[in-house]
Parts: structure tokens; sequence; C-alpha cells
């Protein structure tokens, strides 16, 4: 047990680690900062002087210690926008990033239970292809054009939700969240709606053929027999069996879901920090492109983590029968 | 189950070198949703194949676009009368079915050319895992496993972030979080084919390393990699669209599909549908079709499903 969360532990350090060096390389050393912070009239005296000043006349693996060092102590550097620290700047957002992924697993799980489960319990009828067709299409279709497609019918044709921003928010233990008034609730329905689709698709399709395999088994067949009501074997002999699976595979999707944010916080202005990383490559905000992108992965890689350490609680099988190398 | 046992049969009798193609090829057809997937693939690879020729309009080259011909609805004729917008024009007066066009070719480029490069790679990478092992095995692996923890997307962003725009480039970071995939699929069936028979008979003739990997174990391991190559084509496909759509993918010089849809958005809330919807329902059409083909090679690529 201990060697398995160890040995994960040390996985995800080598992942951010990389993933440190990576974002050093490209955004410190590549192009030369000195060039935008200094005027362009500047002698070269003055440059020298910018330069040493920067730290830029060192070797490069000791710059990276120096960055290394810097982020660790929580220092990633000023916005050259806002003129705040990033990690303030990122700290604004996470909750509404956060509020967003989980609602979009909510709805995926909430939707997407049932239908597979009645697709998986009556494959032959038409309201079941008709599930399937749409969990084919829920995988295939990119998530930015469904979001267009959501804001044209119903906020721009119908007019009966918002396209933009996240409403009227509640303060709790200093945390604003949308879900809490109607206007926020309003507002975040489409966006989560919007994330929610390709991962609903993915539970239709495990629901659906989990359903299938474990109606034929003896403990449900033995349940019959003993008469139990049909709905007493769905929730209690069908579902829990189903339910496996399908919570490995969202776990595993969480981290899909924070990075495909990005995609639709830009579309449906939601303020969190995928729409800040976008704009912040859009206006070249490096210390904010720096910082949010290695929050960003820091937050899939903890919840990766997270994760793995829970199956190796619940699932005896993954602390003990985790292969070598 | 006559139907599709009948292939097989004859497959038996004749020559075991060309038959399995053949069969594949019949099995294939035998689905009406995959002959339309291919047929309409094929339509959309012709149209982008002679763009050139068959757009009414270059739509590229500014000096031939009209800002008086600005979004247009479509079916509009255009201000000097020369042609009709049939899917009418964006805010620069570019005719929308030509930006379409020019617009798969760029799509199914920067697809194919990402997936093919990824599928070389992985493909080196997963035999020298499967055959060599050791080493080399864990570190490939390990890599792989790695590439897989993180979402694609968000690798592609960030490579993209630190590389700039170009096409040469959105391919460089597609190869990168696709190559993984195929090299572990490529493992996988190398791992079962590697202790069979003819990889012996193989080494016992002293072939070479190399030579055993690409040319006994690789053409075995084929079927898994077409599969996983028309679902990294159409993936490499909607992940360009995306970024280009966030304005971090191709540069705006590039017709894209993402990038023309991308263009559109901020003139749909004024009911301007047409800019953006067109080429969204293109690159779906693009996207759908591969999927059904794809689909279709996996069912009958399977040889679990064929017994």
């Amino acid at each position: 047990m201990t060697v398995f969360i160890l040995r994960r532990l040390m996985q995800s350090a080598v992942v951010l680690v990389l993933m440190s060096v990576l974002v050093f390389l490209g955004v410190f050393a590549i192009g030369n900062p000195v060039d935008i912070l200094i005027s362009p009239q500047a002698d070269q005296a003055e440059i020298t002087r910018a330069t040493a000043a920067l730290g830029l006349d060192k070797p490069l693996w000791q710059q990276y210690f120096v960055f290394l060092a810097n982020a660790l102590g929580g220092n990633l550097g000023n916005s050259f926008v806002f003129n705040e620290p990033s990690l303030w700047l990122i700290a604004q957002r996470l909750p509404a990033t956060l509020e967003l992924a989980f609602s979009a697993l909510l709805i995926a799980v909430v939707l997407g239970l049932p239908l597979g489960l009645y697709a998986g319990l009556k494959p032959d009828t038409t309201l079941a292809r008709l599930i399937g067709a749409g969990s084919i299409l829920g995988f295939s279709l990119p998530t930015f054009w469904v979001g267009i497609m959501l804001i044209m019918v119903f906020a721009v044709e119908l007019g009966w939700l918002p396209s933009t921003g996240r409403g009227a928010t509640v303060h709790v233990l200093g945390v604003g969240l949308s879900f809490l008034t109607w206007d926020g609730l309003k507002h975040l329905l489409l966006p989560a709606v919007n994330l929610s689709l390709s991962r609903m698709a993915l539970v239709i399709r495990l629901g659906a053929s989990g359903t299938r395999e474990v109606v034929h088994m003896d403990y449900v067949k033995f349940a019959q027999a003993k008469g139990l009501r049909p709905s007493r074997i769905i929730r209690v002999h069908v579902l829990r069996n189903i339910l496996i699976p399908i919570v490995t595979v969202l776990g595993l999707e969480t981290g899909a879901v924070i990075a495909f944010s990005m995609v639709t916080e830009t579309i449906f202005a939601w303020p969190g920090i995928g729409r800040l990383i976008i704009s912040s490559i859009t206006v070249l905000d490096r210390p904010v492109i720096v910082a949010s992108l290695m929050m960003t992965v820091l937050l899939v890689v903890l919840i990766n983590l997270l994760v793995d350490m829970l199956y190796s609680v619940l699932d005896p099988r993954v602390r003990h029968g985790e292969a070598p190398g | 189950m006559t139907a599709l046992n009948e292939p097989r049969d004859r497959l038996e009798v004749g020559n075991a070198a060309e038959m399995p193609f053949r069969r594949v090829l019949a099995d294939f057809f035998g689905s009406t949703l995959a002959v339309g997937g291919l047929g309409a693939l094929s339509g959309i690879v012709f149209i982008a194949l002679v763009a050139p020729w068959i757009s009414p309009q270059n739509p590229y080259d500014l000096a031939r676009l009209d800002l008086l011909d600005g979004r247009l609805p479509p079916g509009s004729g255009s201000s000097d009368g020369a042609i009709i917008y049939w899917l009418g024009t964006d805010d620069q007066g570019r005719d929308m079915l030509s930006a379409i066009f020019y617009g798969l070719r760029t799509s199914l480029v920067v697809g194919g050319l990402s997936a093919g490069f990824a599928l070389i790679i992985g493909a080196v990478l997963g035999l020298i895992a499967a055959y060599i092992g050791g080493r080399s095995e864990m570190l490939i692996m390990r890599l792989v496993d790695l590439q897989l923890s993180l979402p694609a997307i968000l690798v592609a962003l960030i490579l993209l972030a630190l590389l700039g725009h170009g096409v040469a480039k959105i391919i460089l970071a597609l190869v990168v979080v696709q190559w993984a995939y195929f090299a572990r699929t490529v493992r996988g069936s190398a791992l079962v084919e590697r202790r069979k028979e003819y990889i012996d008979a193989a080494r016992c003739l002293a072939l070479s390393d190399a030579r055993i990997m690409l040319h006994h174990l690789l053409p075995n391991c084929l079927p898994p990699l077409i599969v996983v190559l028309t679902v990294q084509v159409a993936h490499a496909i909607t992940l360009e669209a995306t970024l280009s759509f966030l304005g971090i993918g191709l540069p705006i010089t590039e017709p894209s599909l993402g990038l023309l849809i991308a263009n559109g958005f901020e003139y749909m809330i004024s009911g301007k549908y047409w800019i953006s919807l067109f080429p969204g329902l293109a690159l779906l059409a693009a996207i759908m079709s591969i999927n059904l083909v794809g689909d279709r090679l996996r069912d009958v690529l399977n040889p679990r499903l064929q017994r």
C-alpha cells in the first residue's frame, strides 16, 4: 500500500519536473525577456545591466533552479497585464473552473447512467438505438462546435438561457459559487451541459455494455427467480456491478474535463482558469501563461494521484496486482 | 451468420496470400453505413484535392475579396454579379463555399500528416519495446504512461503556447500527443506475435533484428494499427480545429475549418449563423465519415468477431 502510493507520488513528481523544464525552456529561453522589458533605444550597457539584474547572464541550469525555487516559494511572477501576482489571479479563478468541471461530471452521470441502463436492458427498442446513435455523436462532435450550437439555439434563437459569464454568485467561506442562485444556475447550465456531453456519451456506452453483460449473470437470474421486484434487481444487483468501470473511467476523465474546460470557458466567457490560459496566450502575458499552465498540470496530476489512491483503498486488486515496471 | 461465414469458407480453399485482403473488403462492404461513410469520405478527400479548381473564388487572395460583399446571407450574388455566394460570405466578403473547400484541405493535410508521423514513430518505438525488451522497453513504456496520463489537448496547448503558430508546429504538437497510442497498440500485438513460430524461424535464419521487426513483426501487427490510425486521424482533425478555434493553432493566413468557425462566432449573436454553421457542418461530415469507416474496420479486422 505505502509502496504503491510512494511510487505514484514519484511518478507525479517526475511529470511535474518534466513539465516545469519544458515550460521553462519554452518561455524563458526561447525569445529574450529583456527585449520586452527594456526600451528599444537602450544602449549595450543598459541591456547588460538589465540582463544581469534578471539573472539572465547565468548558465541556463542555474536560471532553471532560480525559477524552480521561486515557483516552490509560490512566486510565479507578476502578470504583465493585471500587474498582480499570477498565482493570485489563478486562485481567484479556480472555484469557477472546479464548479464547472464537477457540474459537468454530475450531469454526465445523472443523465448518462439511466440512459445507458435503459439501452442495456432493452437493446432492441428504437429508443435504445437512438440513445446508442446519440452517444456516438457525443463522441464525434467537437466540444467547441457543440458549444456554439448550444448558444445559437438556446441563447440566440430561443433566448431561454444566458450565454456568457457566471451570473450572480453566493460567497461561501470566501469562495464564489454560482449554483446557489437561480441566476447563477441559469448561467451554469449551458456550459456544464456542453462540457458534459462527451463524458455522458462515455457513461452511456459503458453503462449499456456493462448492463448487457450483467443481466445474463447467474446472480441476476437468481434474484429474478427469488421473485424480487425488477426495480430492486436493477438498483441493487445490476447498477452496483456496472458502476465499477464507470467510476474508474470517470476518475481518469476528470483531468480531461479540467483540460477541456479551457474550450468551454472560452466559448461561454466563463471566468475560470481555462479562459485565463487562452487570453494570456493571446496577449503574451508570459508569467500568467507559465503559472496557469503549470497549475493546470498540477491540478490534473493531483486528481490522477487522488483517483489512483482511492482505487487502492476501494479495490484490493489494484494494490496487490500492480504489475512491476 | 451464414452471410458472414461465406467469405471465410472461400478463404480456406483460395490463394492464401491475397484472400485476407479480399475477405476484409467483402466484410467491409457488408455494412451500408460504413459504405456510406466511405463514400462521403472519398467525396470530401476529392473536394480537398481539387479545391483550387472547383472553388468559385480563391478565398485567401485578399486582392480578389470585396469588402462590400461582407456578411451576405447564403444565395446572394456578388456586387459585380460575377458569382453567387451559395453559402454566404464572411466579414471580409470571402465566399464561404470556397473557404470551406480550402479549409477541408488544410484540416485533412494536418490530420493525415500528424497521424501518419505519429504512426511511424509510435510503431517503431512499440516494436522496439516488444522485441528488444529490457531497459528500452521500460523507458518507452514509462514515456507512454506519462504521455497518456495528461490530457492530449492540454499537452498540445502547452507545446503551441511555447512554439507559436504554424502548420509545421501544430503537426509537431499533434505528433507528440498521438505517438503513444500507436506505440501502446503495436507493443500489445507485437508481444503476442513475437512468441509465434515464424519469428523463431526468422531468428534461426540469422536475419537482423531490424529486418525481423519491420518485415515479419510489423505486417502482423497492422490490423489494430489501421483502426487506431483512423481514430487518430479524426482525433487530430478535431484537435486542430479546436486549437485553431481557440486562436492558438493555425495562423489567420492558413485556411482552416476551426478558424472559420471562430471567425463566425462573434457574428452569430447577431443572427449571421452561416459564417460558423457551414464550416462546422463540413468539419462534422469529415469527422463522422472517418469514424464510420473506422468503426466498421474495427469490427472487420477484429479476429475475435470473425469466429
